[in-house]
């Protein structure tokens, strides 16, 4: 290495090895193909390392190929209603169908309307979409309201590029979602059969606990985080105390915790089940972490954002909401993010607690014996699912972060 | 002291315009240190006071107390016929009362020049939306920047961004207007800019304190020059006077190690 440093040094800008940027080093009208062959085989070094890893990624490439072609499959795909909502009522199934079309919908207005990281979203899910729509065993109901889905996404996409004006009505539209989804899910006010949370499972008993700790978690977050800065000292150790402690404990401690102190507290006969209890485990568990996030944020504003605001006579209430969470919550989306796919990974955990969840149902299907041994299609399958949401989430805070520090420096 | 009140320097101050600001016997402590010791100051409507002095006398700690950025142990301050005290209410009235601009200008970065400008009008003095937004853009003008309204802070030069704070500041409508050294954090190309528009506003009227170590401008438009030292007022002047007789060596010291 030292001698190919020495070597190098007169001409930086034909290795790969000395560029910062991982890109192609290109110059302006340079033909592609000509700066890719200047850049993989411009001197033997070069060659030798294209050669190499041109190698081991054909061979990596095949060995996924050969799994994907050799194995059946045929645990997934026969369990595929079971992974994706458990034992959900097959009757009842038009309100996750109508859960579905409400998201794709609301979707596609989103991207038409703001464009940006909405088209990530779309196209994500239209591929998922299509993917379960187009593989041969799915039924054919399963496969057109699928379809209509994906037709969802387009029309609102149509739609929201045309008609400016439903900006407002598609913020509002977004925050109805989960109160009217969930209230569908679980049937509501005599309206609706319930549906015993006992039944819901699979990805989307994951996507529930998630949405529900992910937005639980949120404001009770910020309330600890503004609370810890408290000048009330009452205020101020009751909401160090809480973080501190609920840090200081595992998560399956607190799944625990919520599922038998719960009932203990509120008497037996609450009639909380056990998905519920599950539920306010995590919205508080994940809202002390949230606080420390949000807390390194509020810290971060100079202290001459405050005396500005306070000087034109804005009082304490108006300062923190207009001024100072706006640009502390910007500056930690990328923690924050970091959190909420934590969470939806980490509601695996109930499995334990005796919940159905996505993992959950999974491994109960690996347990079964005829199927023994099929548990790696399973896995696969399963943590291709967790990965591409975790991603989104990842993609879709890093468009955030981008366009909401557009201007500021 | 107060017989030097109420020169002509630029006509709008007389002696019959009614006291605004009434500051007597105020005294400040860091923990043991004294950091402002028996300050009195009496300014009437539409007087300009600039307040000079080395880093460290006092001086811009002194204007924060005005609004009540910094408390005080001891001592009175009244504006426009309101106590500063501990209530709330109070401070509060006084804030609505007072402008200030800053050093490092500390405008909002998340919100654009438009919405800086206009946010306290519409959440603390209660005004329509489109009532702000014209009063900010007519500041905005007078200021000499309506084209940067719908841009972000970030966008632009120093000099811009202070003009944004005034009209921030003046906004509000207020009576007084604190000024801490605002070009002192600008480069020298863009000090004028902002001097320009001060001069300005001392000229329609406004009641104004300025901390600030331009000399040119405190001889031209100030109606009092104050010197502050250790906490202390050393020396309280009409700018001829107090350039070109000051009474008190600490004065003549601090002038010959400025100009």
């Amino acid at each position: 290495m030292i001698n190919d440093n020495l070597h190098y040094k007169g001409e930086p800008t034909n290795s790969l090895e000395v560029t910062d940027s991982p890109h192609l080093d290109r110059q302006k009208n340079e033909p592609f193909g000509q700066a890719l062959r200047k850049n993989l085989f411009g001197n033997k070094k070069n060659t030798v390392l294209t050669v190499l890893t041109g190698l081991f990624t054909v061979f990596v490439l095949y060995q996924v190929v050969s799994f994907v072609l050799e194995n059946s499959w045929d645990v997934v795909y026969i369990h595929l209603r079971l992974l994706m909502i458990g034992q959900y009522p097959l009757d009842e199934l038009w309100r996750l169908w109508f859960g579905l079309y409400y998201a794709s919908l609301m979707i596609g207005l989103t991207w038409g309307l703001w464009r940006g990281a909405g088209k990530a979203v779309a196209f994500t899910f239209g591929a998922v979409y299509l993917a379960f729509a187009a593989v041969p065993w799915t039924t054919l109901n399963t496969s057109l309201n699928l379809a209509a889905c994906i037709g969802l996404i387009a029309g609102g996409y149509v739609l929201g590029g045309k008609i400016d004006r439903l900006k407002i009505p598609v913020l509002v539209l977004w925050g109805l979602y989960f109160p009217l989804t969930i209230g569908l899910i679980m049937g509501f006010g005599g309206l609706l059969d319930p549906v015993l949370s006992r039944y819901w499972g699979g990805w989307l008993l994951t996507v529930i606990l998630a949405s529900v700790a992910i937005i639980g978690c949120f404001p009770l977050g910020i309330l600890l985080a503004l609370g810890r800065r408290s000048s009330l000292p009452a205020v101020k150790y009751v909401c160090i105390a809480y973080i501190e402690l609920v840090r200081g404990i595992p998560l399956i401690m607190v799944l625990f915790i919520g599922q038998l102190l719960i009932p203990l507290f509120l008497g037996g006969q609450t009639g909380l089940d056990n998905v519920t209890r599950a539920m306010i485990a995590y919205v508080f568990f994940a809202a002390a972490y949230l606080a420390e996030d949000v807390r390194g944020g509020l810290q971060s504003i100079p202290s001459g954002q405050f005396e500005a605001a306070q000087a034109l006579g804005l009082n304490k209430v108006k300062t923190t909401f207009f001024i100072i969470l706006p640009q502390a919550l910007k500056a930690v989306i990328p923690a924050m993010v970091g959190l909420f796919i934590t969470i939806l990974k980490d509601t695996s955990l109930v499995a334990i607690i005796g919940l159905a969840d996505f993992l959950g149902t999974a491994r109960r299907i690996s347990n079964n014996p005829e199927y023994l041994g099929r548990y790696l299609e399973l896995y696969v399958f399963v943590a291709a699912f967790y990965f591409i949401f975790c991603y989104l989430m990842a993609y879709v805070s890093r468009y955030l972060e981008r366009s909401l520090s557009k201007g500021s420096r | 002291m107060e017989e030097t009140a109420g020169t002509e320097k630029l006509g709008t101050v007389t002696e019959d315009s009614p006291v605004i600001i009434k500051v007597e016997k105020l005294n400040k402590w860091y923990g043991d240190l004294h950091v402002i010791k028996d300050v009195d100051l009496t300014v009437r409507q539409g007087e300009v006071i600039v307040v000079l002095g080395p880093s460290g006398s006092g001086k811009s700690t002194f204007i924060r107390t005005l609004n009540a950025l910094e408390e005080f142990q001891s001592g009175s301050i009244e504006i426009d016929g309101i106590e500063l005290t501990d209530d709330l209410k109070h401070v509060e009235e006084i804030r609505k009362e007072t402008g200030m601009v800053f050093q490092q200008f500390n405008l909002f970065p998340h919100m654009t020049i438009l919405k800086n400008v206009s946010l306290a009008p519409i959440w603390v003095r209660k005004w329509k939306k489109g009532k702000a937004e014209e009063i900010a853009r007519n500041l905005l003008e007078r200021v000499g920047i309506p084209e940067q309204a719908d841009k972000f802070p970030g966008q632009l030069s120093g000099g811009q961004q202070q003009r944004v704070a005034i009209a921030r500041a003046l906004a509000m409508q207020p009576k007084i207007m604190l000024f801490d050294e605002p070009t002192s954090a600008l480069d020298p190309e863009m000090v004028n800019e902002v001097l320009d528009v001060m001069r300005n506003l001392a000229e329609s009227g406004m009641t104004m304190i300025v901390v600030t170590h331009e000399m040119g401008f405190a001889r031209q438009v100030a109606d009092r020059l104050v010197l502050f030292d250790k906490g202390e007022i050393v020396e309280m002047a009409e700018p001829e006077a107090f350039f070109d007789h000051p009474k008190h060596e600490r004065t003549k010291l601090f002038l010959s190690q400025i100009l």
